[in-house]
């Protein structure tokens, strides 16, 4: 799983039908320390997150798929927590 | 998932079986600012998607869900076309 910054939302009328109802948002994932780590990824939300907050997610299909609740979607991200704090001792 | 441009197509005669009457088109991975990020990647279309569209593309073993219950050998698809996104 990866820690990543909720930066956008995206709408999308035309999709596969597994996505109809999903909450699609586009996430910066981070660094240990706070700085962008890669491109921007757009994932699916299962846990009602919003723009600004600090999530995590995952990048696998199975995993993602059943954030969704759905199996057999095409999708390979899911926000599957909003994380409070991280802590990281050295 | 990631946003991305559609930038092109591609055309195959001879290929594998289960990719028989799938669109390819080749799309160009974006950031959230639009910028290009990476290489352009062929994406299996499953939408309807055409060129000059703003696309989101799924990468790995589920870019072939799409055309169950045929499993045609691709690693990315692209399953959805977007209207708009926004930034914060």
């Amino acid at each position: 799983m990866q820690i990543a910054r909720v930066v956008g939302t995206v709408v999308s009328t035309q999709k596969h039908r597994k996505f109809e109802s999903a909450k699609l948002l586009l996430v910066q994932p981070l660094n240990a320390d706070d700085t962008p780590r890669g491109g921007t990824l757009l994932a699916v939300d299962g846990v009602g997150a919003g723009i600004h907050e600090k999530v995590l997610v995952v990048l696998e299909g199975r995993a993602a798929g059943e954030a969704l609740g759905r199996k057999g979607a095409p999708v390979d991200a899911a926000i599957i927590g909003i994380i409070d704090t991280v802590t990281i001792d050295e | 998932m990631q946003l991305a441009k559609v930038i092109g197509d591609v055309v195959t005669s001879c290929k594998d079986e289960n990719l028989t009457g799938i669109k390819l088109l080749i799309v160009q991975p974006l950031n959230a600012d639009r910028q290009a990020s990476g290489r352009p990647i062929v994406a299996a279309d499953s939408v309807g998607a055409g060129v000059g569209e703003h696309v989101f593309f799924v990468r790995g073993k589920e870019a072939s869900f799409p055309f169950y219950p045929v499993e045609p050998p691709v690693d990315a698809g692209i399953v959805g076309i977007v209207d708009h996104w926004d930034m914060d």
